[in-house]
């Protein structure tokens, strides 16, 4: 394909990181505006200046829609591709089915391609392709209203996803009372959703903010937990353990849903696990439901790899070296609930969902 | 939990307390893996007890709580002398429970009884409801009834009558006597037709209840009428080809239990019909008494002498069936296909006998089969499974086929399914496993599983860096054989026995395992052993991957490893292969004090398993009844 993308940064430094570090570091809004008009120009030093033309011969790029969805920060990448595969769809002039699964299969491709480290990103297109593409009511035989039929589910996947976040923050509701302590790792936007719920509707609660180094997402999170007025406490990594007795419970959110029910998120989750569970605190986390990924790794070192470099302040002898990793695996018995779109769920249905998807 | 439920331990042999046996109560103890699923759906099936009447109570359900009747049990005491279940008389389908409590016994046990898979060599299977002395008849016990064999053919009597005894019970109290005096009469009549009808075993009283036929078509009836399978046909073929109404197709959805060894009548009777003679073991060991147990080879020389003489076998059948007897064949993938091609033999040479259809002679021809390949050796699951996928596309044969168009269906439906659920299986798991495996890795298996051997020569074949440590064990020693097929293909290995298994654990980063089957809970049933291993490398945090095909999974649940099992030949264990000087044991079988223990399988719990991999994918161990009830329908059995 003429405009494969290739991974902005070439040296297996994960860009999934680099993007979420580049739109929620705490910056000013000049910044910002350079910053996001440099990951929106990432793809076009590799395409030509003008949207590329597509095998089909078409003038449409998967990519650069893609791309104009994705500068806005509050939308998840997920859905970004979500959007772009249904614009596909809708622009594609393939006239059998065939060809059309072809042309929607080489754009997931391309998508994905963009950024291998990226879960949700793999996740998101691949439930995409299965729940359009396994309607039996695509037995149409005309194949325009087959074609709008999988436009319109397509949409509705795009809606649903898009409303994710809504519709989580209502379930989690119950389950901050007045009176609370969480404990919030990472900067997830579902998470603060659910927070900003809460805090709109006028519960009593309060937050305990990791650093979240080297991203120091604690510091943007606990910037955007003032503006609600709500009690926010930040702690350093370390100091987790300290404060866990004083936690009523543990919010994170997930880059991915592997199949085991386990979560794979930014590095330290499973540390927070680990503790809360030897205390016996409830651990919940909050992933849409496009977040189900296929995977099942065995231990922290089954993941494909995605590194992040790490600015310590100080120049760093070249003998030592540095754990770089951004993400690791919690395993699911250290999980309470899942808070998804599709319902609060245990970890083990996960693989129920997976396996009525996809078999 | 249970109050009534006797401590397991053995403490005087002479005595049994196993399970539900309260002594005094005369209750039969049947601790059976079978039940607890049967037992789990019963309760909804309470809630439609009262509405829909004759319908709606499973004969097997737990009748609700009772009001003695005391004027109900005289009639039984005299009939069955208290403190022993043995068959011998049959009591009437309701089986008297004193209270509730022991109604769950009552249908515990009536599950037990099914005649399972030796159901052919015994005509009851019938289980007997021996506890009805001590207890006031108020409570329906179809399930006596239900186990009946087929041999009466009044499944659906039998049925339809605990229908009506389990409706009647619903009614009130006032009614009871009357019934009582119906069941009376039943009684009476069921002794003369159990009389009349030696061979059909226990099931006579329950074909003459003849409330049955109205309420057989009961969907509730289907349940424990689904013990059918292969004992009603069996049965059925060896009486009367009985006729089946479509029902059946429901009931087959449902596990049977399994023939419980420990009631000497229904051993008796098993004996009389069997093709293959055995004498049962002398010295055996209490807690396994419901398992059978055969002297080892008695059986060979007799059957091969009646090799030519065996009409009604079909010889490729009998092979196999000598093939299992003499452990020539031994894996569960193995012993399916030998047995699957030996049906499709079967299939080929069939023809319909005159004024008989194809789909019921068949069925029950097959069904005489398995029976004589039980008798060789217990099923396993997967055969069990692979039974039951034939019989379902025999009766789903539609009937205007003509009888070569049916047997060409059949032979191909047999080759679809060896081709997808073992050989294509067996590729997807290579396929996912392989992922699993990265250069260094030292990966532990245990015993000689199929599919972990594919898994390792493919790995190796991609060119992975890797080493294996097979662990062993007596009496069968099946990991040399895998040994040396491995090291002829260059992997490096290490081979130790089960005693080093925790010594050798801390070098392991992955642990291969085969299964025989997984359970509906995620426990994994496989060779003694396993469970060992599975659990010292979750004590040492390596991960624990279990390979099984999808069509071994079972919807049964099972929680420990002694109600349902295999025995094996004692003699294995006392001696040591080339070692004659090890002699220790001879002539020790003959001793009062001891009892020597041979068990084939072991279960698995599922907190040691990591992941499940099956040609579904790599799934939890929590998905397995998500796959079971996904599939099981439609492409389980295709």
């Amino acid at each position: 394909m003429a405009d494969t993308l290739q991974n902005p940064n070439p040296n297996n430094i994960s860009a999934y990181y680099q993007t979420r570090a580049a739109h929620h570091g705490v910056v000013t809004s000049d910044w910002l505006a350079q910053a996001q008009a440099a990951v929106g120009r990432h793809p076009d030093d590799v395409l030509p200046p003008e949207p590329e033309v597509k095998v089909a011969g078409k003038p449409f790029s998967v990519i650069h829609e893609f791309n104009n969805w994705r500068n806005q920060p509050d939308l998840a990448e997920a859905v970004a591709a979500i959007r772009a595969l249904a614009a596909v769809i809708r622009n594609s002039e393939a006239t059998t089915m065939m060809e059309l699964e072809i042309e929607l299969k080489k754009a997931s491709d391309s998508l994905k391609s963009w950024d291998t480290t990226s879960i949700s990103l793999t996740a998101g297109c691949d439930l995409f392709m299965r729940y359009v593409t396994r309607t039996s009511a695509l037995e149409y035989e005309d194949f325009n209203s087959a074609k709008s039929r999988l436009i319109e589910r397509a949409e509705k996947f795009g809606e649903i996803s898009y409303k994710a976040r809504r519709i989580i923050a209502m379930l989690s509701q119950d389950f901050i009372f007045d009176g609370c302590t969480i404990l919030v790792h990472g900067f997830s936007r579902v998470v603060l959703e659910v927070l900003k719920t809460a805090a709109q509707n006028k519960k009593l609660f309060r937050v305990f903010c990791t650093e979240g180094r080297p991203d120091r997402t604690g510091l943007r999170l606990s910037n955007e937990l003032a503006k609600l007025d709500v009690p926010v406490k930040l702690l350093i990594d370390s100091a987790v353990a300290y404060s866990m007795d004083e936690v009523d419970m543990v919010f994170v959110g997930a880059d991915g849903v592997v199949e085991s029910g386990g979560i794979i998120n930014m590095m330290g989750t499973y540390q927070i696990a680990l503790v809360a569970h030897s205390m016996d605190k409830p651990v919940y986390v909050a992933a849409e439901s496009y977040k189900f990924a296929r995977l099942y790794p065995l231990d922290q070192k089954d993941m494909a790899p995605a590194l992040r470099p790490i600015d310590f302040g100080v120049p760093i002898p070249s003998k030592v070296e540095v754990e770089t990793s951004a993400r690791d695996y919690t395993p699911p018995q250290y999980l309470t609930l899942l808070f998804t779109d599709l319902g609060v769920l245990t970890p083990s249905v996960v693989s129920d969902e997976l396996i009525q998807l996809y078999l | 939990m249970d109050p009534r439920r006797a401590p397991r331990t053995v403490s005087d042999p002479k005595v049994r307390q196993v399970g539900f046996f309260a002594p005094g109560a005369a209750i039969p103890d049947r601790s059976q893996s079978g039940p607890p699923d049967h037992i789990s759906s019963l309760p909804p099936t309470i809630a439609d007890l009262s509405p829909s009447g004759a319908n709606s109570l499973s004969p097997v359900m737990i009748p609700p709580p009772r009001h003695a009747s005391a004027p109900l049990s005289p009639l039984r005491r005299d009939t069955v002398p208290v403190g022993s279940y043995n068959a011998s008389d049959f009591m009437p389908a309701t089986s008297p429970t004193a209270a509730t409590s022991s109604s769950d016994d009552v249908a515990w046990v009536g599950r037990g009884g099914r005649a399972g898979a030796a159901s052919s060599s015994f005509p009851g299977g019938g289980f007997d409801m021996p506890a009805a002395s001590s207890v006031p008849a108020s409570g329906l016990t179809t399930v006596s009834v239900v186990n009946l064999p087929p041999g009466l053919s009044e499944k659906a009597g039998v049925a339809a009558e605990l229908q009506n005894d389990r409706t009647t019970h619903s009614k009130p109290l006032k009614e009871k006597m009357t019934k009582a005096e119906r069941r009376a009469l039943q009684e009476a009549q069921r002794a003369a037709k159990a009389a009349a009808k030696a061979e059909g075993g226990k099931a006579p009283p329950a074909s003459s209840g003849a409330v049955s036929s109205a309420n057989a078509k009961s969907a509730k009836a289907a349940k424990p009428s689904s013990q059918k399978n292969d004992n009603v046909t069996v049965a059925a073929s060896e009486k009367k080809g009985s006729d089946r109404p479509p029902e059946k197709d429901r009931k087959k959805d449902v596990p049977q239990p399994r023939m419980q060894y420990d009631d000497k009548s229904r051993v008796e009777k098993a004996k009389k019909r069997a093709v293959v003679k055995q004498t049962e073991a002398r010295n055996r060991v209490e807690l396994f008494r419901h398992l059978p147990q055969y002297e080892h080879g008695t059986q060979l020389p007799d059957l091969e002498s009646k090799f030519f003489q065996l009409d009604p076998m079909h010889p490729a059948v009998y092979k196999v069936g000598l093939q299992y007897l003499s452990g020539d064949l031994c894996g569960g993938n193995a012993r399916c296909i030998a047995m699957l091609l030996a049906f499709q033999e079967v299939i080929k040479d069939y023809s319909t006998p005159p004024e008989k259809t194809l789909v019921r002679d068949l069925t029950a021809k097959i069904g005489s089969y398995v029976s004589f390949l039980i008798e060789c050796r217990p099923l396993s699951i997967s055969m069990g499974n692979a039974i039951r996928f034939l019989k379902n596309r025999i009766a789903k044969l539609p009937l205007t086929f003509s009888e070569s168009e049916a047997k060409a269906t059949l032979h191909s439906d047999i080759d679809r399914f060896i081709n997808e659920k073992i050989i294509l299986a067996d590729k997807v798991i290579v396929k996912h496993a392989v992922t699993k495996i990265r250069d260094g890795d030292v990966l532990l298996t245990y015993g000689s599983s199929s599919a972990v051997e594919m898994i390792l020569l493919h790995a190796h074949e991609l060119g992975k860096q890797f080493r294996v440590v097979v662990v062993d064990s007596r009496p069968k020693l099946e990991g040399k054989l895998l040994l040396r097929r491995l090291v002829g293909k260059g992997i490096s290995c290490t081979y130790t026995h089960m005693n080093a298994v925790s010594y050798i654990m801390h070098e392991v980063t992955r642990v291969f395992l085969g299964a025989s089957s997984v359970l509906s809970n995620g426990t994994v049933y496989s060779s003694v052993g396993t469970a060992c291993v599975a659990m010292v490398a979750h004590a040492f945090h390596v991960p624990v991957l279990v390979c099984c095909e999808a069509y071994k999974f079972h919807e049964r649940v099972q929680l420990d490893s002694i109600c349902s099992n295999e025995l094996g030949d004692p003699d294995a264990i006392s001696k040591v292969g080339g070692r004659g000087e090890i002699n220790f044991l001879d002539g020790c079988a003959n001793s009062e004090n001891l009892q020597l223990l041979n068990l084939i399988y072991d279960a698995t719990p599922s907190d040691y398993v990591s992941m499940i991999i099956t040609d579904y994918g790599m799934v939890p161990p929590t998905s397995v009844p998500v796959i079971v009830r996904e599939y099981g329908r439609e492409h389980l059995w295709i």
